[in-house]
């Protein structure tokens, strides 16, 4: 019997410093492809390493001597010193506990900040090096295509990556649902801070080609210019910049309301009522709260951004347990598939048997009937094909059925022995991993069975 | 037969709005796109019952409230359909069909009176008169229901206070730019429609103006939307304002088009009642 073990550390167990000293000195030193040496008795290994999390999914036989392979590996690289306590920043996972904290993970169930969407992107490029590196078999690919498209599902089916995360982010959000489109926005910054500058990016993302930059202190309101390849104006002509702009982002240091009512609600007419929408992320504010009473007019300030980010996090926490349920769900088609596999190896040795008999008749008969013409004995060739094939249609079928059957042992069993096949569990489940030609094959076989 | 489409048409046009309820608490495109299948063979049986009744009393049919509301609701739904393959704002749909459904209600409701038969009915200024009225009160109809739509969203965004329907609903500017479309279409085709009628009217009667109810009225709904039109391209009105007037000119043309036939009484009243 197989097992699928997975053992790792995430943002829950461990603190941050043994994470991250595991996570630099995993980047430098390990490609799947040097753990292998390392690890006699894992069949297959995937890896992953993230700031957060470090994951080590394999299958092997002997689970006890593999665990003890991989947790010696870890303290090569985290030192000795770690020794006793490694075992408490440890989680370890096995069978469908290790599938389904994969899923999670895979699906950013498990990230520190639930619904992010980079860790679909880390476990695909990890997954990649380890194809490449070909640590992967058929489990662990099939385990991975899965994890991949339970994170699509949960993506499509539920709303937990929707939702905004930082303040800029809210705040572009919100500008998307007063404006559309921004690509032809203009967007002023007040302050050239650091909040400025994340949030510069933010709009730079969603297409804005406008910017323009205005701060007390010129030579820094140019430095951020340059950076986003924005304008900038005197900070003095402020209030008259506003008229020209769409959004206006504000994030500077001063004691006093830079922008008052009077100055906004005049300028509304100028600008023909198209809307304005102000950000205010200063502490103390730098947009008198009144400007929001004007029609066409948005205030949002750092309060309300803050509010818009709690709420997400509830909705978020909804729409996980409705994740979650896909997880579920999913875990158990992937059990049904792991099921088929058992009777695969028996459907291979005997298609092989059969194969193995078949040409050495026909060599027998093609070396006394040497007459024969090419045609001829392609002809016999296809016959004879056709004879097998058919003849060993129905016990093949037959054991793909009982495949998920508490009784499938029974029935390969009685298969082997009915047609006197080697050991085929043994042979096959070697060559899960290691036989080249096998693997081939099988995964045909394995994409046959429809489940 | 033609009574058994309308039953068929309103059937389909109400599992059509059911649908787009469905969708505005589901966001599947699939939803959308049955719903707008449903409301499309709906459109197309009570296109025919409206085409077999007006062959069979060779005119178009549209003589009493009934017909006329009927007509109207399939004009609206047609422009419905129409114009959402061209936006795409799926939205849209669960705004719209039910206003729809109501339409097509309250024409079962309404007084069939038979009006006798006349020779003023066969013109061709009727047809016009009639088709282009009632496809600016469509698009007015569309702008009332883009303009609550702006309402909603525009008031979740100014009181911080978000609700189910902040992430379904467009971003403000796309619903004010889609009012404006459909003023600035709708606006020639009520101009249009009313001058056919005073024409019509001048040939038939001895004077155009006849301080008729219906007149006067689709006068006062053409100064409301003339008005507001006005302010939009010279003032640049538009947001909250403009959904409001958008809203109240289509309570207008409501009045206009069954408080006067139902309640006042005209000369209007020799075509429909």
């Amino acid at each position: 019997m197989y097992h699928i073990v997975l053992l790792g550390m995430n943002h829950k167990t461990a603190p941050v410093e043994i994470r991250e000293q595991l996570a630099l000195s995993c980047r430098q030193h390990v490609s799947p492809l040097q753990l292998i040496p390392h690890l006699p008795h894992v069949d297959e290994v995937f890896f992953l390493s993230t700031c957060n999390r470090v994951e080590f999914l394999f299958t092997c036989h002997n689970r006890n001597a593999a665990i003890r392979e991989v947790k010696a590996q870890l303290l090569t690289y985290l030192g000795n010193a770690l020794q006793n306590l490694l075992d408490s920043h440890l989680y370890f996972h096995e069978n469908l506990e290790a599938v389904k904290h994969l899923f999670r993970v895979s699906s950013s169930l498990d990230s520190m900040v639930v619904g992010e969407p980079q860790i679909l992107g880390q476990i695909k490029s990890a997954y990649r090096q380890a194809t490449e590196c070909r640590t992967v078999g058929v489990i662990l690919n099939r385990l991975l295509h899965k994890s991949f498209s339970v994170a699509k599902r949960v993506r499509s089916e539920t709303m937990v990556g929707s939702h905004a995360v930082s303040i800029s982010y809210a705040a572009v959000e919100l500008a998307r649902k007063i404006f559309g489109e921004l690509k032809d926005k203009r967007v002023l910054l007040v302050g050239a801070g650091e909040m400025a500058e994340l949030a510069a990016e933010h709009f730079l993302a969603q297409g804005v080609r406008h910017m323009t930059v205005t701060n007390r202190t010129p030579e820094r309101a140019f430095e951020l210019a340059r950076q986003f390849k924005a304008d900038t104006i005197p900070f003095e002509h402020l209030v008259d910049g506003i008229t020209a702009m769409d959004i206006v982002l504000t994030s500077t240091g001063s004691p006093h309301p830079l922008l008052r009512y009077q100055d906004v609600k005049p300028r509304m007419r100028e600008r023909r009522n198209r809307p304005l929408f102000f950000i205010d992320i200063a502490v103390p504010r730098d947009v008198e709260a009144r400007i929001n009473e004007i029609d066409n007019v948005y205030l949002y300030d750092i309060d309300d951004l803050q509010g818009i980010i709690n709420l997400n996090r509830e909705d978020r926490k909804r729409e996980a347990e409705k994740a979650e349920h896909i997880v579920s769900e999913e875990i158990i088609k992937f059990q049904n598939w792991l099921d088929t596999l058992e009777v695969v190896p028996t459907i291979i040795a005997l298609r092989e048997k059969a194969e193995t008999i078949r040409q050495s008749e026909l060599q027998r008969t093609f070396s006394q009937l040497s007459h024969l013409s090419e045609r001829e004995r392609q002809a016999i060739e296809v016959l004879t094909g056709a004879i097998v094939k058919k003849l060993l249609h129905d016990p093949i079928l037959f054991l793909k059925k009982k495949a998920n059957r508490e009784s499938k042992e029974l029935f390969v069993d009685y298969t082997q022995q009915l047609f006197n096949l080697s050991d085929g569990n043994g042979m096959a489940s070697s060559s899960l991993t290691h036989g080249p030609p096998d693997v081939n094959s099988e995964t045909k076989i394995l994409k046959n069975i429809k489940k | 037969m033609q009574a058994v489409f309308l039953v068929i048409a309103t059937l389909f046009y109400c599992a059509g709005s059911i649908g787009y309820f469905v969708y505005l608490l589901r966001d599947r495109e699939a939803i959308h796109r049955v719903s707008w299948g449903i409301l499309f063979v709906g459109a197309v049986f009570h296109g025919a019952a409206i085409l077999l009744r007006s062959l069979g009393v060779g005119y178009l049919a549209v003589t009493s409230s009934q017909e006329a509301l009927s007509f109207f609701a399939w004009v609206f739904v047609v422009t419905y359909l129409l114009i959402q393959l061209r936006l795409q704002l799926r939205i849209l749909g669960s705004f719209v069909s039910p206003l729809a459904v109501v339409f097509m209600l309250l024409s079962r409701l309404l007084p069939a009176h038979i009006i006798p038969k006349s020779g003023i009915f066969q013109s061709g200024w009727v047809i016009f008169h009639v088709t282009t009225l009632f496809l600016a009160n469509a698009l007015f109809a569309l702008a009332f229901s883009v303009g609550i739509m702006y309402l909603l969203q525009e008031r979740q965004i100014k009181r911080k206070n978000f609700g189910y329907l902040y992430s379904r609903l467009p971003s403000l500017e796309r619903l004010d730019h889609i009012n404006y479309i459909c003023l600035i279409i709708g606006f020639p085709l009520m101009t249009a429609g009313l001058v056919t009628g005073f024409a019509y009217a001048s040939s038939i009667w001895p004077s155009p103006w006849n301080w008729d109810p219906k007149e006067i009225f689709a006068l006062i709904t053409w100064f409301i939307y003339a008005i507001l039109l006005h302010e939009r391209l010279a003032v640049g009105w538009r947001g909250r304002k403009a959904a409001w007037l958008a809203i109240f000119g289509f309570s207008a043309v409501l009045t206009t088009f069954l408080g006067v036939n139902l309640i006042l009484k005209g000369h209007h009243t020799v075509f429909i009642r």
